[in-house]
Formats: C-alpha cells, structure tokens, sequence
C-alpha cells in the first residue's frame, strides 16, 4: 500500500493492521456511486465507512455500494450511525461481522438528534459487550479525556474523540482536550467528526492525532475529489510537521537573518 | 441460538405463511428457508447480512433455518455512510 508519508517506518497501526494513510473516509452524502469511488481514490484512503442498513426489497438488483468499493481493496469499516441504543449497535455490529467485511467496527450510540453527540453512558456499554463478544472497537466518543481512557482501558482498539458536532464543519473545537486526550493516550487518537477543510485536518495532525475520519467536509464541498486531494495533503503535511518537531512560540523576535557584517 | 435445532427439524411445506420482512408484513410462500427467501429476492449472500427477532442468522445456516410465522426478520446490507 503506499505510504502518504514518504516514511518508510511511520506506519499507520490500528487494531493489529497496518495502513499507510491516515484518513479514514465516510461513504454518505455523496452524489452517486460513481463520485464516491472517486473522491475515495482521490483521498488516498485505505479504511472506508459504510453505514448498514435493510436492503430494498424491491429494488435488490440495483447496484450496491460494494461494487464501488471493492472489500478485498479496502477495508471496509461499518459504522452504527442511526443508533439510538445498546441493543441496536449491538446488533448492527452482529449483522456487519456476518455480512462478511470483518470484526472491525465503528460504534456510534447517539445521544441527541440535533448534535448527534454520543450517549457516554451507552456508548461505553456497548462497547463492553463488543469487545467481549470478539469485536475490534472504534468508538465515536466526546472529547472527554475521562471516557476516552475509559475506552482504551477496556480494550477498545482506538478511541475517536470529536472534533465537533458530525456535518458542522466547525473544526477542531477543543484542541486543549484533544492534547490532554493525546498525552493519556493508550491506544490511537483518531479524529472524527466536524472537520471542514484540509486545515483543520492538518491541525489535527500536528497536535499529534493518528488519524482522522472524514466524511461531510469531503463529499458535501463543492468540489470533492478535489477535497479529497486537498484532504490526503492536508493530513500528510499535518503528519509530517508533526515528526519534524516545530518551533516554539514566542512572544518577540529572534532575527532570522545575521547582525553581523552590516554595512554602515 | 435457542430454537435453531427446532427449526432445522421443521418440515418444509407449501403453506403461506406471514412474517414481517424489514418492518413490513410479507407473505413467504413455499421452502420458508432463508436461502431460499435470498434466492428469491435476487440478493447477493456475500453482500447481505440476516436477523431473525433480533439474532443474527449465520450465513452458514441460512439452508438450513427456516423462517417461522410471525418472525421478526431483517435482511440489511451497506451503504453510503459516514
């Protein structure tokens, strides 16, 4: 798989696989099928979400999001979006292993139409009964330090904090707790939710995040296969000023230029 | 899954029966395995995912089970999603 990085050895380690990207990207809201499998291709991504639904009964010979996005090309990360309890994403989950694309899942248990922030309590519960039923757990969370440790400690493979509420673009709201959630880290930060354009994605990056998801800032732009492009750099140059290892802040100058030799 | 041994053993005949298929009633007439129920509705087994009253059917035992009168069933695949 190619390395967006350009280095060899930072690798992209999740749930005991490897991944040369970093951006992980939804499949919702895109126009067709045919412009998804394009701003896919275009954001580099190797990890994709899907949501799981009822099939149409009687429309079952129209084409299916797989035959886009190919599962033994990608991996194909099922989400829970929509549920509203334990006992749904519970259930998802069941029906998305045997659909046949894996042990590894995305968990969503909402809390609220309006933000669509997670339901703490539940997602944590639900999260229990995955892992001990075999899942690989990447939990949609608050950005609470408190549950994210929670999470790790419990065995979820990844914890993916908020940057903001899902679709709202708003960015990296609290990137205090995001660096706080970061230091306590056990298992990898993967931003998820409220990204709105390559910058935000970069600061998530060089606050030292390990990933990010991405879904609505792609596939609702005006021109997303051009976002997913600016997306896959933004993430890289994120990433990689992030291993450089930037300057301080300081409050005044230190010149860049020599103060010896001066004419005068 | 309690019940599975039971269903296995059902003697298949050609008697309608009504189930509620994705949260709508649905009249299943025939073999009422679930293999048969696929076939039927030209889906594809590597692209969908089976629950009958909320237990996930394995895919291995979709020949075998047999959909019951009153039964909850969910067939689901993927979509588009975030």
């Amino acid at each position: 798989m190619q390395n967006g990085t350009g280095s060899r050895t930072d690798q992209f380690e999740l749930a005991g696989q490897k991944f040369g990207s970093r951006l992980i990207v939804g499949t919702g809201k895109y126009k067709d099928f045919a412009e998804t499998k394009l701003a896919i291709e275009a954001s580099g991504a190797e990890i994709v979400t899907v949501a799981v639904r009822r099939v149409n009964i009687t429309e079952a010979s129209k084409p299916n999001l797989l035959d886009y996005i190919d599962p033994e090309v990608y991996q194909i990360l099922p989400n829970t979006a929509g549920c509203y309890t334990v006992e749904d994403a519970v259930r998802t989950c069941r029906l998305a292993r045997e659909a046949g694309v894996g042990d590894l899942v995305k968990l969503e248990v909402i809390g609220d139409e309006r933000t669509l922030f997670p339901d703490v309590p539940a997602t944590l519960e639900a999260a229990r009964i995955l892992i001990k039923e075999g899942f690989r757990v990447l939990p949609y969370i608050t950005d609470d330090p408190v549950t994210c440790l929670k999470l790790a400690e419990m065995g979820c493979a990844a914890v993916m904090p908020l940057a903001a509420p899902i679709g709202s673009g708003l960015g990296i709201r609290n990137p205090y707790n995001l660096r706080i959630i970061l230091e306590q880290a056990k298992v990898p930060v993967i931003v998820d939710a409220g990204v709105g354009t390559a910058s935000d994605a970069a600061e998530a990056m060089e606050l030292g995040c390990d990933g990010l998801l991405i879904n609505s800032a792609i596939a609702c732009a005006k021109d997303p296969i051009a976002m997913a492009r600016a997306m896959k750099l933004g993430v890289e140059a994120g990433r990689l000023a992030y291993l450089a290892g930037r300057i301080d802040r300081k409050l005044y100058a230190t010149a860049s230029s020599p103060l010896s030799g001066l004419i005068d | 899954m309690a019940g599975m041994d039971d269903r296995r053993r059902a003697m298949t005949n050609s008697s309608e029966i009504t189930i509620q298929l994705n949260g709508e009633p649905y009249t299943l007439i025939g073999d009422a395995r679930i293999g048969v129920l696929i076939e039927r509705l030209k889906l594809k087994r590597g692209r969908v995912a089976v629950e009958i009253n909320h237990n996930v059917v394995p895919k291995v035992a979709w020949d075998s089970v047999e959909i019951r009168p009153g039964d909850k069933v969910e067939i689901v695949n993927f979509v588009g999603g975030g």
